[in-house]
């Protein structure tokens, strides 16, 4: 609207100077119309054979109508009481919509008559119903499709509005009915499609509630108290722990677009939905006709949807999560996507390095300066040498032959009562300086592994370790000093950058 | 609904006595035993009008347990005009009888097993032709709400849980036979745990389809729906049995629905049942 006023605008502008054709930018950036909404969602009656949906069970999503037109269309959904593992040896009776959780994904286009057949298998206990989200009427089809079990309603509605919906099941006790399982996705198409992508994918979160605990097995009933009190015992993609990983993960190549159509069924929790490692390029969130681009984390609600969207650069395992993280890693809020394709290092290099890093390290170090300033003025004392060879050894040495010189049996050798240690002061020192690599004896003990010289330790602080360690844990020996490694030093030829 | 009657049921009523009952043993036969109910009052989750919170209930008789296929053979038997092959469909739909072995044989297997797909129809006929009916909705709910030892175990926890666990097993598994559950406060087997079962005044359990539309009870019809108040989780478990009779009509069947007999007391009251303690 605001568009047309700005070409008027310039339309009374051109008898006057002629108009500029550079139209300021953010003049025209400002003109944005909405959808219409339901106002505008009625193309008229159907048009040709009615069509029958292609309904589709999660992870897969239906293909694009690529329809220019209003139709007819029939969707036939069974409702079934199965018996399905929510982890590997727990079952649960889930209620469903076609079979799984969540239930069958639906593809329709706005302006489209849907004409829906709910059937009620008669193996079911109870009654079920359907209240679709995208549906303009009472009870979003809920009155109009309360089926016994062994019986089928019929109810037709238009699709008035756009984006992607929840439905579920709606017949008392609501609660029960979703908590187990009877939610699903339906996408209105806007009517002009939606840009095509190389993958898309069904992906619907839910909390379950069950008697026993988390991955107690056996077969679990229902947990009314649980549900109420919104304590679930776990929170799933797709109905199970296990629905998105392993040999079940999601799969894609490297420079695909994926869209990823995320629905939560609820019945109680919120989605902080996260894919650990990508960023999504946007975002429809809501499920509605904007779009948020750059975004970490959505906020799926319960009973809502949303359809993100994400480029893939880098080879490697992306997780789907609920970013209230202990629903992730404690409650089975996990999901895997593997992305297969040649590594990228200018994008992500993966690990180059794994160094030791001393928080705080000034505040640690300070005996290690007290004593390199006594030890210029001539008057270091074995006590300040052995408090500093203390801070040094913390993150340099205990990393191998841990805090209490014990080191780790049949790993790396001990220092503490160490006879290999003890009965050699000078040896110490050239193993600090050049590294130790092959087996030796320690205590009766063979060691057969690699210390890296440690030639980037100064004299003064190689001294002072060695006190250290030749006078804690028990050991009783003497004191070293600089000038001793300093002679050790010199007298061995080392590669330049060896050290470390 | 109920004058519908076959015009040979009228005929046939005084043809099915209740032996069993004679004899005064747990021998299922041609009909359950009744146990008798004492009269009292209790919170229903579907008061009777609007304000009113408890419902009065005159004493009856109550079939200790549902009526079992055998027992409803020989029904069927006395009156093929309710075999599976002959029966209008307006009074039972295709599914009526049809896990029988034909249209007046049962498996083997079935005999004590609870009769299900039938019609209330059906069942309403079977119990005229003993001279019963089927309890109320009131009725059954005041049976249903005891425990094995208290008349109301609603607020009890275990209670709930597992009535809840019932529905909770698929109905893919096979019924149990009738008489095996622990008998409640009053005497009576098998109201949780086996089966659904038809109630006297199906057409006043239309509950809305639609149970979220709380603000707009149009009835018990007038006070139902506005009474399945959410808060009181006690009343889930009872609820979900409301919802499903309230999804079948009265010529509906399913593998899941069956149904006992209820009795006025007569004058005579020969087999009172002493309530257990």
């Amino acid at each position: 609207m605001k568009r047309s006023l700005v070409l008027l605008a310039c339309a009374a502008a051109l008898g006057v100077s002629g108009c500029t054709k550079d139209v300021t930018p953010q003049i025209v950036q400002v003109a944005e119309a909405d959808t219409g909404g339901s106002r505008r969602g009625d193309f008229g009656p159907p048009v040709g054979e009615p069509i029958r949906a292609v309904l589709t069970s999660p992870p897969h999503v239906p293909p694009p109508t690529n329809r220019n037109y209003p139709a007819r269309v029939i969707v036939e959904l069974e409702v079934t009481e199965v018996d399905m593992e929510i982890y590997e040896g727990v079952t649960y009776t889930f209620w469903t919509f076609g079979g799984t959780v969540p239930g069958s994904f639906i593809r329709v286009r706005q302006g489209d008559t849907v004409e829906f057949h709910l059937k009620n298998h008669p193996d079911s206990k109870m009654p079920h119903n359907i209240d679709l989200h995208g549906v303009t009427g009472p009870g979003g089809g809920a009155a109009s499709s309360f089926t016994a079990p062994g019986h089928k309603s019929t109810f037709t509605f238009k699709a008035l509005n756009q984006g992607l919906y929840v439905y579920h099941c709606a017949t008392a006790p609501v609660g029960m009915h979703v908590a187990n399982g009877m939610y699903g996705l339906i996408l209105v198409e806007p009517p002009e499609g939606l840009r095509p992508v190389d993958r898309e994918f069904y992906v619907m979160q839910g909390d379950f509630y069950t008697v026993g605990k988390y991955r107690e097995k056996g077969h679990q009933p229902f947990d009314m108290q649980k549900a109420i009190d919104e304590h679930p015992t776990y929170v799933v993609f797709n109905g199970a722990e296990t629905a998105l990983t392993g040999p079940k993960a999601l799969k894609a190549k490297t420079n695909e677009t994926i869209r990823m159509y995320v629905g939560n069924g609820g019945p109680n929790l919120v989605s902080s939905f996260h894919v650990i490692g990508e960023i999504f390029d946007k975002v429809q969130y809501e499920g509605g006709t904007r779009y948020q681009e750059n975004v970490q984390t959505t906020l799926i609600p319960a009973g809502g949807a949303a359809i993100v969207e994400f480029h893939t650069e880098v080879p490697g395992t992306y997780v789907l999560v609920d970013h209230s993280i202990f629903r992730a890693f404690n409650k089975g809020a996990l999901a895997m996507l593997e992305v297969e394709g040649t590594q990228v290092p200018e994008i992500f290099s993966g690990k180059l390095q794994d160094e030791v890093y001393i928080g705080d390290k000034v505040a640690n170090l300070a005996p290690v300066s007290a004593a390199v300033q006594a030890s210029a003025q001539g008057k270091l004392t074995v006590a300040q040498q052995i408090e500093a060879g203390s801070a040094l050894y913390k993150g340099t040495c205990s990393v191998c032959h841990q805090d209490d010189g014990a080191g780790l049996q049949n790993v790396f050798p001990p220092l503490a009562k160490s006879d290999y240690l003890m009965s050699d002061p000078q040896r110490a020192i050239e193993v600090v300086l050049n590294g130790l690599s092959g087996p030796v004896t320690v205590n009766g003990s063979t060691y057969n592994s690699v210390m890296p010289p440690m030639s980037q330790l100064n004299d003064d602080e190689v001294a002072n370790i060695l006190t250290y360690a030749l006078n804690s844990w028990g050991n009783k020996g003497p004191a070293i000093t600089a000038e001793q490694v300093a002679k050790v030093r010199a007298t061995t030829k080392r590669s330049v950058g060896a050290a470390h | 609904m109920r004058s519908i009657a076959l015009p040979s049921i009228a005929a046939s009523l005084l043809l099915l006595g209740s032996p069993a009952e004679a004899a005064g043993t747990h021998v299922v036969s041609d009909a359950p035993l009744q146990i008798t109910i004492p009269a009292g009052e209790f919170a229903s989750v579907l008061p009777p009008a609007p304000g009113v919170k408890t419902v009065r209930v005159a004493a009856f008789r109550l079939d200790h347990t549902p009526v079992t296929n055998e027992q409803f053979a020989r029904f069927v038997a006395r009156h093929p005009e309710w075999r599976r092959d002959r029966v209008p469909r307006v009074f039972a739909d295709d599914g009526y009888l049809s896990h029988w072995k034909s249209a007046t044989e049962i498996e083997p297997g079935q005999r004590n097993q609870p009769v299900v797909h039938v019609s209330w129809f059906a069942a309403s006929a079977y119990c005229e032709a003993r001279g019963a009916r089927l309890p109320t909705w009131h009725e059954w709910e005041y049976v249903a709400a005891a425990s094995a030892t208290e008349p109301d175990g609603r607020k009890d926890e275990q209670w709930r849980q597992n009535i809840l666990a019932w529905y909770s097993k698929s109905a893919r598994q096979p019924l149990p036979v009738v008489g095996k559950t622990p008998v409640n406060y009053y005497g009576v087997h098998d109201l949780h745990g086996v089966v659904w079962e038809w109630v006297d005044d199906l057409s006043a359990m239309l509950v809305s389809n639609d149970n979220r539309q709380q603000s707009e009870p149009d009835t018990l019809r007038y006070c139902g729906p506005g009474a399945l108040s959410m808060e009181e989780k006690e009343n889930y478990a009872t609820l979900m049995r409301i919802a499903m009779l309230s999804s079948m009509q009265a010529n509906y069947t399913s593998k899941t629905m069956g149904f006992r007999c209820a009795s006025d007391l007569g004058p005579k009251q020969e087999r009172i049942h002493e309530p257990l303690r």
